[in-house]
């Protein structure tokens, strides 16, 4: 066991190692200077001489080590992300890029947590159902729909749903965190409300896309598990139909669905990050967005070794939780 | 039982065609896949032989117009016919998507090739290579490789070229583990036994058997690389100036399209895309089932 976690959790190191090399060297093989950019820009604006520019690009360049051979700044570079240290932002000066994660993260994680969770409840309970043998005929009417949405990319149900339930039927905001004018104060629950409020259709567009994966791949699942001797033995014995459906059907069919959940962390993760800037939701999607847009180029990368590592130490962390759910491996 | 017995000359063999039209009925998602990705090919043929395709770039028709007869989708902010601006767009997507399919499934059948029949330590390093960069969620990688380039020099082909420089592993694996199965099946012995080389093994015993495999993953991959393409236009990374689904979108949003009441904007690529898409995921799963007969439904 102990061998085990030792070899996962080398397994982790080397993935953020290989995430932080790939976003350390990108960037630098491309011919973009962010500080001759950002200042060109103060240039055309403020109008200061060019000569005067170049001798603060140098003095920047030395500041922030630019002027360091590769090598030196490629040592500095994995010795400030293993300290947590991921830079300045130009654009919101003096913040750095770790304290714009930290305040738009409980954002991205509760929306994350509500959807992921609800998805693969949903998903996989109307999976089972599905095909499971004497299941009433209108659970499988209910469950195609979904399968059906499951190749409809977040961003596009996003738009499908501002039109018909924000813009036609005037039920939801059409983006936003809150109502404008309102002054943030999360004492009072007609704030809350209105949060809430503003969460529903970005939540239900992540929603509405996920859930057909999670059927799917479910009911391939129960199909298999329903010809299993253990199963047909159960119905012998004279079991009761939902003690079979909920301890011999169900439990076996969801171990391989843990597994999946961790492989789908990443695209989840990616679809949120999408989805918040789409609708303006004060999440990391729009710390990026508003990265991506004004070439803020440390905080583009912050945000996205973060998300890579924390999605890198979760699925490491689900591969741990497995053996709690399946006790044939436990035993090993 | 009656025995009916028939002379060998009297059974018609069917043609090809009408053996696989009739495969076709029996898989219904393959069909209606088949279908729906035909109308759109159909839709942007006629469009790009009969419109003129000045109007999908800004400024040549007059803007902000709902869908009319003259403009059968309406038109943008920026003056750009909404319907040449599908037409054009989904013909790009189709490029990026073949491209970036082809270049994807073709790195990932000769490192699978590779890594499976010649074993050793070629297929430790390509092995561990693709498991260190699986659990990298790849769309944020290109995110940071989109956004290093210099906007003006983002085309669609380097659109395509950034999607692939990260999904070559799904079908690398895929391929793989195929190959390793395969070639312990008794006709490679039988092959290698009656003194066939490598290659000969590889492209006229294993190759073909792959086939299905290839063309499941071809699909797959031309799937990710219209889905990623596309979320990285609407982040404001694509190819600023053309008409890209994603780009259409993105642009619709920034000018907060829905607030001023501009609702067709984004609803047509949003409609296209929900095509490709779920005909790309139709003809997915039927060519699982055709790879795969395990799968196969028993309904």
């Amino acid at each position: 066991m102990i061998k085990l976690i030792i070899r996962r959790l080398l397994f982790l190191v080397m993935v953020i190692w290989a995430a932080s090399t790939i976003t350390f060297f990108i960037p630098r093989i491309s011919e973009r200077n962010p500080v001759r950019e950002r200042f060109a820009e103060l240039a055309r604006t403020g109008g200061f001489s060019p000569a005067a520019m170049e001798e603060i690009i140098a003095a920047y360049n030395t500041k922030f080590g630019l002027d360091k051979p590769l090598w030196g700044q490629y040592v500095d570079y994995v010795s400030s992300i293993a300290r947590f240290d991921l830079g300045v932002s130009y654009n919101k000066y003096p913040k750095t890029v770790l304290e714009l994660i930290m305040e738009s993260l409980p954002w991205t994680i509760t929306l994350l947590l509500v959807t992921t969770v609800l998805s693969f409840v949903i998903g996989n309970l109307l999976g089972a159902i599905a095909a499971w043998p004497r299941a009433p005929q209108w659970i499988r009417t209910v469950a195609t729909p979904f399968i059906l949405l499951q190749g409809v990319p977040p961003v596009v149900m996003g738009v499908l749903l501002l039109f018909f339930i924000g813009f036609r039927l005037k039920l939801a905001p059409l983006g936003g965190a809150y109502s404008t004018g309102v002054i943030p104060d999360w004492s009072s629950a007609s704030f809350v409300w209105d949060v809430v409020h503003h969460q529903l259709l970005p939540a239900l567009a992540l929603l509405l896309g996920s859930v057909g994966g999670w059927v799917l791949s479910m009911r391939g699942m129960g199909v298999t598990i329903q010809g299993e001797d253990y199963v047909n033995f159960a119905e012998h014995k004279g079991l009761g139909g939902y003690t079979i459906f909920k301890d011999y059907y169900l439990r076996n069919a969801l171990l391989p669905q843990v597994t999946g959940l961790a492989l789908a962390l990443g695209g989840v993760v990616t679809s949120a990050i999408v989805i918040e800037s789409q609708f303006g939701l004060p999440g990391l999607g729009r710390v990026l967005d508003a990265a991506i847009r004004s070439n803020d180029f440390l905080v583009i990368y912050g945000v996205v070794l973060f998300v890579t590592i924390a999605v890198a130490t979760l699925m490491v962390i689900m591969e741990f939780i497995y053996p709690l759910l399946d006790p044939r491996i436990r035993n090993e | 039982m009656t025995t009916v017995s028939l002379a060998q000359a009297e059974v018609l063999q069917p043609s090809r065609l009408t053996l696989s039209l009739r495969y076709l009925r029996r898989n219904k998602g393959l069909a209606i896949g088949l279908f729906i990705l035909l109308l759109l090919v159909l839709f942007t043929v006629y469009g790009l032989a009969t419109a003129d395709l000045k109007h999908a770039y800004p400024v040549t028709v007059k803007n902000k117009q709902p869908p009319s007869l003259e403009f059968p989708l309406g038109t943008d902010f920026f003056g750009r016919d909404l319907y040449v601006a599908m037409v054009v767009g989904l013909k790009q997507t189709a490029t990026i998507g073949i491209l970036a399919g082809a270049l994807g499934t073709l790195i990932g059948v000769v490192l699978g090739f590779i890594s499976a029949y010649y074993g050793g330590w070629l297929d430790l390093i390509i092995k561990g290579i693709c498991q260190i960069l699986t659990p990298i969620p790849a769309f944020l990688i290109q995110v940071i490789i989109a956004g290093s380039l210099d906007k003006r020099d983002v085309t669609i082909y380097t659109m395509a070229f950034v999607v692939v420089l990260l999904a070559w592993m799904g079908p690398t694996l895929v391929i793989r583990a195929q190959v390793l199965t395969m070639k312990e099946r008794q006709f490679v012995s039988v092959a290698k036994l009656s003194g066939m080389g490598d290659l000969g093994i590889i492209f006229s015993e294993i190759l073909p058997n792959l086939l299905p495999f290839i063309a499941a993953s071809f699909v797959n991959q031309v799937f990710y690389a219209v889905f990623a393409s596309f979320y990285l236009a609407v982040l404001g990374l694509g190819p600023l100036r053309e008409p890209l689904l994603g780009n259409i979108i993105w642009a619709a949003q920034a000018q907060s399209a829905f607030f001023n009441n501009w609702w067709w904007w984004p609803l047509a690529p949003a409609v296209a895309l929900v095509l490709i898409l779920g005909s790309l995921a139709l003809i997915n799963m039927g060519l699982d089932e055709l790879a795969n007969p395990r799968v196969r439904k028993t309904e």
